[in-house]
């Protein structure tokens, strides 16, 4: 055939005009750079030697290392501690192959970048699902199968060895999907890390985010697993893992596109720019004067409207949070029937904690300050886990508040006394609370699934904006007159409903 | 073949390229020139569909840019500024996973690569490592690669640059030869001597915007004025040029040679001759003095320049 037959054989492959890929083809496509980087991590020799030497020599050493720790153990009569610690070993031994899967997936990433090769495949029908998938297959395969060859080379020797180790099979799979789940972690971790850098020493440097929470993981799993009776405890930490590596996913899926790669030309911080998204953010469309009323009808109303999917998930975790704390109190009674109503020392106390606002109206600042910084440590932590401790630090009082509550009830008092305490500001600052940790939720989760038209950074400056409008225009607001309803107004009810 | 409308690149802070339109029609050669930084690469990286435009919109092969992503670039064969080769791989191997990528018949996977690879004199090149190859080389497969689906269009970024001339030679053929076999090119490149002789049309682009447009040709009258004519005797002029003067616009003379500006040599350059022969004067060579691409191209520059200081002031 000749060059043109074949040329216009090739032609009705290059017209094709779907869109969309079905899944096998997606994973064909997918496959087939997953072959060409797993080959390629094969050629390089900075990455097969360590593997090699964790697969094979690690294995041997620890091998080693635990009969003389055994040894040690049965001469000093603790042999019954050995179950105990005998499966931290092979968590161990599996965790330094994985480890790698970082190094290759900032190599797989970055140094394609670095090395201007990305574009070309950047350039081909590829779509972004299937080089995310390829790369991320490839970034795991190789240590993953060098892990477990490394596990089962320690584990077939202590149970076929001396120890004659007889684990359970349940341990044996709790062993093998933590660390699974751990190169998944790394992994989709090290794209993101990826596609914020330019430069392989860039993202090393930026690989301690994803090292030391993973090490510290790592801890804390051999602490429980030295418990043999907490080991169930693993489970959690794996959908712990499983939720953490859907989050990145999600995340690395929606930044690892063409645009994110390329675009970003530079390592340096755009303060310019940056100041300037976020004060058009904060500003909202008010035009070249600032004006009160223009703002919070044009900025400040369209952005707690656009807040309503995180308000509900909010508003969904307290009232979780209010049903957990109430379900705990059969489990943990504290016996308030005990308690008389008539206790003149109670009642004295009562008295005198209700006329401290009275005299003591600073205490407006202390109840406003106290519901900031809660606010504040809840927005700053939301920041670093995708939104998860806002919802956390926020719920834990309205769990606390179910308990308490339920213990009320279950000792056959009446709630109301408890029910005024808590309203009359109640009513002003749970709300406050609410879209304060709808905004900071939002804040964190941003980053997971930006908006199509958005960067990552515009898009997590804008909810940045976002939360300080927010904050500034409603939750401050909010929050000043429910310390002063709570110091002044609370107390008085209080006393009214207690007859004092 | 290629369309783009308004189309507009916007950056952190900067825009890359500035409202820019142009049509490249199927079987032409399309070069944009511009010095580094004026929004070539920007450009081609839209058209693939790699960038999304900030304003406008383009169509490749038929293909909307932005809505059929998939399609446009399965249309195109891109030549990137950077080669991006995968050095540990062999010629034929990286060859072979783009063909995957592509999803080329199994009866092409083998053929197709050998083919081009031939071609390009790299027949003997197919089982090295590619960082074996030299610059030239590698910048071939790079080419190889682009043509390996044969697309419609292709996107060149300084498809000779790193060349020795005996290959760049065979790449130009290549290219004209592709645009005889009905294929779209578009070329960006710093060879102006390059973009002459392969463009059918050029575009001048600077910070982001087209500042000049058309065939050489047209960019030539436009930018350097009207053809001059070059005219040899075999002897003195002896007041010759006088009497031309009323019919030419005369620019420079030697004792047996004069040179004229004309705005329609197929007019005046008949009555130039019989004037001459007339008055017994042998003419030895009559010929149009070649403007090269770089005159004209400075010459844009400068004039963009030039307006852009006053706009400023």
């Amino acid at each position: 055939m000749t060059t043109t037959q074949a040329t216009h054989d090739a032609r009705s492959f290059s017209s094709a005009t779907a869109e969309r890929a079905s899944w096998r083809q997606t994973l064909q496509n997918a496959l087939v750079i997953t072959r060409r980087e797993v080959r390629d991590s094969l050629r390089d020799w900075r990455i097969m030697v360590p593997i090699f030497l964790l697969t094979l020599i690690f294995p041997l050493l620890a091998t080693a290392m635990t009969r003389i720790f055994t040894g040690f153990f049965e001469d000093n009569g603790a042999e019954d501690l050995l179950p105990a610690l005998l499966p931290l070993m092979p968590m161990v031994v599996g965790f330094f192959p994985v480890s790698i899967s970082l190094v290759i997936a900032l190599e797989t990433f970055v140094g394609e970048k670095e090395r201007r090769s990305l574009e070309p495949l950047l350039s081909t029908p590829l779509t972004n699902t299937e080089l995310y998938m390829g790369k991320t297959l490839a970034a795991m395969i190789p240590p993953l199968l060098a892990s477990y060859t490394g596990i089962a080379i320690y584990v077939g020797s202590l149970v076929l060895g001396k120890q004659q180790w007889r684990p359970e099979p349940v341990l044996i799979v709790q062993i093998l999907l933590l660390t699974t789940f751990q190169a998944l972690v790394m992994v989709t971790g090290a794209v993101v890390v990826s596609s914020q850098t330019t430069s392989t020493r860039a993202a090393n440097l930026l690989a301690s985010f994803i090292i030391i929470p993973m090490s510290m993981l790592m801890i804390l799993e051999s602490t429980i697993m030295v418990k043999p009776y907490k080991r169930y405890l693993l489970w959690y930490i794996m959908v712990g893992m499983v939720v953490t590596v859907i989050l990145l996913v999600r995340m690395g899926a929606r930044i690892f596109n063409r645009e994110e790669l390329l675009g970003r030309a530079l390592d340096q911080l755009n303060l310019r720019w940056s100041w300037h998204i976020f004060w058009d953010e904060l500003r909202g469309p008010v035009g070249e004067r600032f004006h009160l009323g223009r703002w919070y009808r044009l900025s400040v109303w369209p952005t707690v409207r656009s807040l309503r999917t995180p308000t509900l998930v909010v508003l969904l975790v307290l009232m979780a949070a209010f049903a957990v704390g109430w379900l705990y109190a059969d489990q943990w009674r504290v016996p308030l029937e005990q308690f008389q109503a008539d206790d003149e020392q109670m009642l004295d106390n009562l008295r005198s904690w209700l006329a401290l606002g009275q005299k003591n109206p600073h205490l407006i600042l202390f109840a406003l300050t106290q519901n900031l910084r809660v606010l504040a440590v809840a927005t700053l932590l939301a920041i670093f886990t995708f939104g998860v401790m806002a919802l956390v630090i926020v719920a834990a009082p309205f769990g606390i508040l179910g308990f308490v509550l339920a213990q009320v009830v279950h000792s056959g008092l009446s709630p109301m006394p408890f029910m005024l305490g808590v309203l009359p500001h109640g009513v002003v600052e749970v709300p406050a609370i609410v879209l304060a940790a709808a905004a900071a939720l939002r804040l964190g989760s941003v980053v997971t699934r930006p908006p199509q038209d958005m960067t990552v950074s515009e898009a997590w400056l804008r909810a940045l904006g976002d939360a300080v409008k927010v904050g500034l225009g409603v939750v401050l607001p909010l929050l000043v007159l429910a310390a002063v309803l709570e110091v002044t107004v609370t107390p008085r009810v209080v006393q009214w409903a207690l007859g004092l | 073949m290629i369309e783009a409308h308004e189309l507009t690149k916007d950056f952190k802070g900067f825009r890359a390229v500035d409202h820019i339109s142009f049509a490249v029609k199927q079987g032409t050669i399309f070069a944009i020139l511009g010095p580094n930084g004026a929004g070539k690469t920007t450009t081609v990286r839209m058209l693939t569909s790699i960038l999304k435009p900030s304003a406008g919109w383009a169509r490749v092969a038929g293909y909307d840019v932005v809505k059929q992503p998939t399609a446009v670039r399965r249309s195109v064969g891109v030549l990137t500024e950077q080669h991006g080769l995968y050095e540990r791989m062999r010629g034929m191997e990286y060859l072979d996973f783009f063909t995957r990528i592509y999803r080329l018949p199994p009866e092409l996977r083998t053929r197709r690569p050998l083919e081009l690879m031939e071609r390009f004199g790299l027949g003997d090149a197919l089982e090295k490592r590619l960082g074996e190859y030299s610059k030239g080389m590698k910048q071939k497969l790079a080419l190889v690669r682009a043509m390996l689906h044969d697309p419609p269009v292709l996107l060149l970024d300084e498809p000779t640059s790193a060349m020795d001339p005996q290959s760049a030679k065979l790449v130009r053929d290549t290219i004209k030869e592709l645009r005889r076999a009905e294929r779209t090119v578009a070329i960006t490149t710093h060879n102006l001597t390059e973009a002459q002789e392969l463009a059918d049309r050029i575009a001048v682009i600077r910070q982001g915007r087209i500042i000049a447009m058309g065939t050489f040709e047209e960019l030539s009258r436009r930018f350097v004025g009207e053809p001059i004519m070059e005219l040899r005797l075999t002897q003195h002029l002896n007041g010759a040029a006088e009497e031309l003067r009323g019919m030419v616009q005369i620019v420079a003379q030697g004792e047996d040679w004069l040179r004229y500006r004309t705005s329609a040599p197929q007019r005046t350059n008949p009555q130039v001759i019989r004037k001459l022969t007339g008055a017994g004067l042998e003419i030895v060579t009559l010929s149009e003095v070649s403007q090269t691409l770089e005159d004209i191209y400075l010459q844009i520059v400068a004039e963009d320049e030039g307006a852009h200081m006053e706009e400023h002031a």
